[in-house]
């Protein structure tokens, strides 16, 4: 089981700010695909990788990462800070 | 070195005079405070959503970062989250040096580095109902390369 967490926008389109995902993949590349083919609101949020940042136990990371040990995984749009 | 992430206002006189006090080895104090702006008089409110931990995290190892670059005395970084209207401060960056060119470039890197690597998200709602988030800017993610090596 891992956390799974949406904002922004992303949350906007799934729904829901966070859920618990039972997921034997191994990189979040394969938890998209997981994701993506559950319902059309998560292959709407997915639809474009490239519009996405995925971050795994807080630190900013990329799609071809390992979740392997990973607790929490975020998923949302390039950042706007200050 | 502070670090807060917070819903209220701040008072940026307070936090300056506050700010690196009774020290005698400063020569600089620079700050930075960004404002909700509305150029086009449309803007209702703007609303800042955050990665609760992540952030806190995120903003510490830019602050970390910069005080291994620069010789600072000081650091102090406030960003806002939550409804915002025109007008509002959204953050304040201080650094404390004892020269000015480390003071004023810490702060810019602090601020290049907030704007796209702390997890801020600002949704804008105008006068006419309408929402959007706003997008992040390739010049903001350009900014970050001059501080590459």
């Amino acid at each position: 089981m891992i956390d799974v967490m949406y904002f922004a926008w992303v949350r906007e389109r799934i729904g829901e700010p966070r859920e618990r995902v039972e997921t034997s993949a191994a990189t979040v590349a394969e938890l998209v695909d997981e994701l993506r083919a559950r319902e059309p609101r998560y292959a709407a949020a997915f639809e474009d990788l490239s519009a996405l940042r995925v971050a795994l136990d807080q630190e900013l990371s990329d799609f071809d990462a390992s979740l392997e040990g990973v607790r929490e995984v975020a998923f949302f749009p390039p950042m706007t800070g200050g | 070195m502070t670090v807060r992430v917070q819903t209220e206002s701040f008072d940026q006189g307070a936090e300056l005079t506050g700010f690196a006090q009774g020290r005698s080895d400063l020569g600089a104090v620079v700050s930075f405070t960004g404002i909700v702006r509305d150029e086009a008089g449309t803007l209702d409110r703007m609303e800042i959503e955050h990665y609760p931990g992540m952030t806190e995290k995120a903003i510490s190892s830019i602050v970390d970062e910069a005080t291994r670059r620069w010789s600072l005395a000081d650091c102090l970084v406030i960003h806002r989250h939550g409804r915002l209207r025109p007008g509002d401060q959204i953050m304040m960056v201080a650094t404390a040096s004892a020269h000015r060119v480390a003071a004023f470039e810490a702060a810019e890197f602090l601020m290049d580095y907030l704007k796209s690597r702390a997890p801020f998200w600002k949704k804008e709602f105008t006068k006419d109902g309408s929402t959007d988030w706003v997008d992040a800017k390739v010049n903001d993610e350009d900014a970050l390369k001059r501080w590459k090596e």
